[in-house]
């Protein structure tokens, strides 16, 4: 799944000015790297604010994918059918690697995974905003394989081609991964929209429910995005939030159509002129209430993560000293 | 019984215990100790699921009444269920998931290692599809005991005690029954007392390298995979398990 964090930035922090004669040069030279599309690599010269942006990017993706395993596993031991459990255990085991993946890219910019989770642990690192929604009924599965996953792709597509090469390639394996998400979720949204009177409903329900959330995951909108021109330059985003909204919008409106399902936004049309759907505002006031803590299920699904955690303590640290008695005694063994 | 039956009865028990054991996984899905474990237990989930999904597909053609997989997974009460008291038994604390796991899946791949052989050759690929991924869940979860027990003060506390706990019912698995009587005469299935010596080892090398005690065999109760008496729990697992099937009977998802 997805990240939407890429704009959103602590207040007051704004990329800095080179110091020196030294630096500019280095800059100048980065960004003419950037320009010819020659993938950055861990051991290159970096901006400051270029590895700032990317440590949050990706660590706000990492932590999106691990929170983002609670709303789905709500529902792995109700899932309908063997079958159906079966796609959404692996579905949940994915996002995991996920995780771990892009932790791992992440660590490549100089954190390390214990401080990133420590900061998702204590509120102080953001995550999609997406997953401090509830899954109310099985057809929340699908519409979150269908909308959120596809949301998901719409912007990590063109990540595949993001300057970080770390990221850039964990991207490609993702996105892989991610469109067969999101096959299966629009399959199981088919099986409902095909179903009876109940399920129809159950399935409206939900999209009722995640089609604005799924808006947002795009990020704020352009004119509230001033920290958008700075990654384009960086070619660490290659569209901005509402051209990749617009794109959404465009290919799902059909696909909603196919399953008989009405969207719900009064001001949703196609225009011709411009060859795209006009759509509604999104409520804005909400996804700046929920990424500041107030959405429905944040106090939840942080102190799930925090319990885990906390209860996960006494193993972490058998395994620890495990590690070091066997050391240990390998060391005297070859002494 | 008829040989039809009971291979029926048979099939359904294997069918059952990996169905119980991977949703009782399936439950901790959010709750592991760390993320690598997270992945780990998913896909262990996975594994018992799939292998359930084999076995009951399998019994539901053996009975011959038109039932599928899921219809055997969702559509049976308690009192139809096969499944061994050891895969009711709750997660409780990581150690005691892991030694559940362990203690299963030991006796799961000294039985599927049989099975392999069986007279019966659809069991037989099934066994052997099953047998590799139960012979990593006995590694890694071997491997949990080992670093649990011989952790710290309180990892070694709480695998003992989930050993003792546990311990109780291993020896339903061991116990044959005449439906395991009537598989072991066909060749169809092994002689079960006869696959605990090989388990008994893997397990006491396991508990002595995790400086565990071995409990001692006491009584131990029975009436899991016959049905006879099953556990209070199995009913709340299948009430969460079966949930949208009884909500909504008869449509397809």
């Amino acid at each position: 799944m997805y990240t939407q964090g890429l704009d959103l930035v602590p207040k007051g922090e704004k990329p800095e000015a080179p110091k020196s004669e030294e630096e500019a040069r280095l800059e100048a030279a980065f960004q003419r790297k950037i320009d010819e599309e020659i993938r950055i690599e861990p051991t290159d010269w970096m901006p400051e604010g270029y590895r700032r942006t990317l440590i949050r990017q990706i660590s706000q993706h990492a932590h999106s994918e691990i929170v983002g395993m609670l709303p789905e596993g709500n529902w792995v031991t109700r899932a309908p059918t063997l079958r159906r459990k079966a796609i959404l255990l692996a579905k949940i085991q994915d996002e995991a690697g996920h995780g771990l993946y892009l932790y791992s890219a992440c660590e490549t910019l100089g954190v390390t995974r214990e401080e990133l989770y420590e900061q998702l642990l204590a509120g102080k690192a953001k995550y999609s905003s997406i997953f401090n929604y509830p899954t109310l009924t099985w057809a929340d599965i699908g519409i979150i394989g269908w909308l959120v996953d596809g949301a998901a792709i719409m912007n990590q597509v063109p990540l595949q081609r993001c300057s970080y090469g770390p990221y850039a390639r964990a991207m490609i394996r993702i996105c892989k991964e991610e469109s067969f998400h999101q096959r299966q979720g629009y399959e199981l949204c088919l099986a409902l929209a095909e179903g009876s009177p109940e399920q129809r409903r159950m399935l409206q329900d939900a999209l009722n429910r995640w089609w604005w959330p799924v808006l947002m995951m795009f990020g704020p909108p352009d004119k509230d995005s001033w920290h958008t021109a700075q990654s384009m330059k960086w070619k660490i985003k290659r569209f901005t939030n509402d051209e990749l909204r617009q794109k959404f919008v465009d290919a799902v409106v059909p696909q909603a159509e196919r399953l008989g399902l009405k969207i719900p936004d009064p001001h949703l049309k196609w225009n011709p002129e411009r060859g795209h759907y006009d759509f509604g505002e999104v409520p804005w006031d909400e996804f700046w209430r929920v990424i500041k803590g107030d959405g429905p299920c944040n106090r939840q699904r942080m102190e799930q993560r925090r319990r885990a955690w906390e209860e996960g303590r006494w193993v972490r640290e058998a395994a620890l000293a495990y590690a070091e008695k066997r050391r240990r005694r390998q060391q005297s063994e070859a002494a | 019984m008829e040989t039809r039956e009971v291979l029926f009865e048979y099939v359904l028990r294997l069918g059952d215990n990996a169905l119980i054991l991977g949703q009782r996984l399936c439950e901790l899905l959010g709750w592991a100790p760390e993320l690598e474990e997270e992945m780990a237990l998913a896909n262990i989930a996975l594994d018992y699921i799939g292998q359930a999904r084999m076995f009951l597909s399998y019994a539901g053609e053996i009975e011959g009444k038109g039932r599928d997989e899921d219809q055997l997974a969702y559509t049976r009460d308690v009192l139809d269920f096969r499944c061994a008291l050891m895969v009711q038994q709750p997660n409780g604390d990581f150690a005691h998931t892991m030694a559940r796991l362990f203690l299963m899946s030991a006796f799961n791949e000294q039985l599927y290692g049989w099975l392999v052989r069986s007279k019966d050759q659809r069991l037989a690929e099934i066994a052997e599809k099953a047998l590799k991924e139960v012979r990593y869940h006995v590694r890694h979860s071997g491997e949990w005991v080992i670093r649990l027990g011989d952790g710290t003060e309180e990892s070694h506390r709480r695998m003992q005690r989930a050993i003792e706990d546990l311990w109780l019912y291993t020896g339903e698995l061991f116990t044959p029954d005449e439906v395991d009587q009537a598989m072991a005469a066909e060749g169809i299935g092994p002689d079960l007392a006869a696959l605990k010596p090989a388990w008994q080892q893997k397990v006491e090398a396991v508990l002595r390298e995790a400086t565990l005690e071995r409990p001692a065999d006491g009584w131990m109760p029975t009436g899991g995979k016959d049905g006879r008496m099953h556990s209070e729990h199995l009913g709340h697992i299948l009430s969460e398990l079966q949930f949208l099937q009884r909500a909504y009977p008869g449509l397809r998802w």
